[in-house]
């Protein structure tokens, strides 16, 4: 297979809503991207598209819809789909179309406009779960990240304080990017005192739904050696999926993501994840993922990952930086979108590009990982440098 | 280049945007139904279900029980070998106590949806309600048994099990 560099990276604002449909959203993020490279849309050889349930908007066929935004016409198109997953799924996907030969320049969008659903997009989730078994029961999807925490907390002996402290982390990372939908300087405190939804889930432990998009350039090796002094290599990719029966499985640790984070390390020649990954973006749609996904990515061992945090490990200037960008709950939660966002960030910070959220020590090797689908998938990438 | 973009794209909309028709949008509420087939495994599930028993199927490669019952091992890839009858008492594996419906509409009492490890599974657990507890109250580990809608108003369905209570 072919070395696959990224090269370019570019992503709106994460709104509550926009005033921008979806295509429009797309277009913003896929031209920044090329303009960061300086390359054009006839440069690109093939298109892949991000972009989480048609129902979030209700147009069927959602990635011809936005085709057009994501600069796809009369090109090789595809779009993954992979629920929550989709984002670091589609940088993968663009990864095999360049590693493969078949491609030169793949761009990657995602793209997410969850506003569309009213009274609120979490009612598009209503025919995800099993129509006979599931769905009767007045299923909320709340309920399976509350089952997937109170599992984590009671198996480790975590408390709902220790995790708090993600969202603080992220909500206050999140107020140096230009982008950021709730950016905050909150307190464990105000985490505790919000609204419960789904005990323990509470309102402050959650990400918000979110518009927005994201894109980046991949190519090959050669390319790359023309176009910047600066490639970014796709060192590694992983994902896995694990059974829907959700009963059948140990919510306590993501199993699957450690799969997906074996495979990329397999492929990037990590042996010890621990001292070779610099820093990192888990997926953290709830601030308990960012922990559990820690795990899972094998960054420390399982339950460890809240003394971590608590000693200060995972802060921007901490050993490991875990979502410096801010995460889904600071920045924002524009699904597919979030992922491609994750993976932008490490090139950024890989590059010594990202500003007033740069890490110090210039780090030479990342990872970022989505999560979702029905909360069993887990998609891994490494860049390095 | 993170740092060298200094405008962002993206034009955010507040509710108060909205509500003064600033800009322009067109709804639309779909109205269709769908009819969807139990199926083999899951046919004869909540025929069982009907019946106030709970079954399962074994699969004689892995040995482990599949809950809900089906027709196909998929670790395995075959065929299973047989129909076992399980007990309807079980233990709380994880719960929650959720102010919140299918559509994040705000529940005044909340439910408490958990995952039960149904006895004579070998720990599979299947989506329900516990009831009749403070949920304050609700651990994981708590034994709990199925509370049946009567004989007469079953329907088939997963919830001619009412919720499950602590015993």
């Amino acid at each position: 297979m072919r070395k696959v560099a990224v090269v370019g990276a570019g992503m709106t604002k994460f709104m509550r809503r926009a005033q921008e449909t979806g295509k429009e959203l797309a277009w913003q993020a896929a031209k920044m991207a090329l303009d960061s490279c300086e390359l054009t849309v006839k440069d690109v050889d093939c298109v892949v598209m991000g972009t989480a349930p048609d129902a979030f908007d209700m147009v069927h066929m959602k990635a011809e819809y936005l085709s057009d935004g994501a600069g796809a016409w009369r090109k090789p198109y595809v779009r993954g789909f992979l629920g929550g997953g989709t984002g670091v799924f589609t940088a993968n996907q663009a990864w095999y179309h360049v590693a493969s030969g078949m491609f030169d320049v793949c761009l990657a969008v995602a793209e997410e406009k969850m506003s569309s659903c009213l009274p609120h997009p979490q009612g598009a989730f209503v025919t995800c779960w099993d129509q006979f078994t599931e769905s009767p029961l007045g299923t909320s999807l709340l309920w399976f990240f509350a089952w997937e925490m109170n599992r984590y907390m009671t198996v480790h002996g975590i408390t709902e304080r220790d995790i708090a402290a993600v969202s603080v982390k992220n909500k206050k990372n999140a107020l140096d990017h230009p982008c950021a939908q709730l950016a905050a300087n909150i307190t464990v405190d105000d985490v505790m005192k919000s609204e419960i939804m789904a005990w323990p889930v509470k309102r402050l432990d959650v990400s918000p739904t979110s518009d927005g998009a994201a894109a980046l350039v991949f190519v090959s090796e050669d390319v790359a050696k023309r176009i910047t002094d600066k490639p970014v290599w796709v060192e590694g990719v992983g994902w896995c999926l694990d059974t829907m029966y959700i009963g059948q499985r140990d919510l306590y640790y993501p199993k699957y993501v450690e799969y997906a984070a074996r495979m990329a390390y397999d492929m990037a020649g990590i042996k010890e994840p621990r001292k070779e990954i610099h820093i990192a973006e888990p997926y953290d749609p709830f601030d308990y993922k960012e922990l559990h996904h820690m795990e899972g990515l094998l960054l420390c061992g399982k339950g460890e990952a809240p003394r971590m945090l608590a000693d200060g490990v995972t802060q921007r200037t901490g050993d490991l930086p875990v979502c410096p960008s801010g995460g889904l709950l600071g920045v924002g939660n524009a699904i597919a979108a979030s992922g491609v966002m994750k993976v932008a960030e490490i090139f950024w910070q890989l590059r010594g590009e990202a500003g007033k959220r740069q890490v110090p020590g210039k780090p030479r090797k990342g990872v970022a990982q989505a999560w979702g689908d029905e909360m069993q998938v887990g998609t891994v990438i490494v860049l390095g440098v | 280049m993170s740092e060298r973009i200094k405008s962002w794209p993206g034009t955010p909309l507040t509710d108060k945007d909205l509500a003064a028709n600033k800009v322009l949008l067109t709804e639309w509420q779909p109205n269709l139904k769908y009819a969807w087939d139990a199926g083999i495994g899951y046919g004869r599930y909540f025929a069982e279900l009907r019946k106030g028993r709970i079954v399962g199927t074994r699969c004689h490669k892995c040995r482990r029980v599949l809950l809900p019952a089906r027709v196909f091992c998929e670790w395995c890839f075959r065929t299973v070998d047989e129909w076992v009858y399980l007990k309807d008492t079980g233990v709380i594996n994880t719960f929650s106590v959720a102010y919140t419906g299918s559509m994040a509409e705000r529940l005044k009492d909340p439910k408490i949806p958990a995952l039960v490890e149904v006895d004579g599974s070998g720990g599979v657990a299947i989506m329900h309600l516990i009831s009749e507890v403070d949920p304050w109250k609700v651990r994981i580990g708590m034994k709990v048994k199925a509370v049946w809608k009567p004989a007469q108003k079953r329907e088939g369905a997963i919830t001619d099990i009412k919720y499950w209570k602590p015993i």
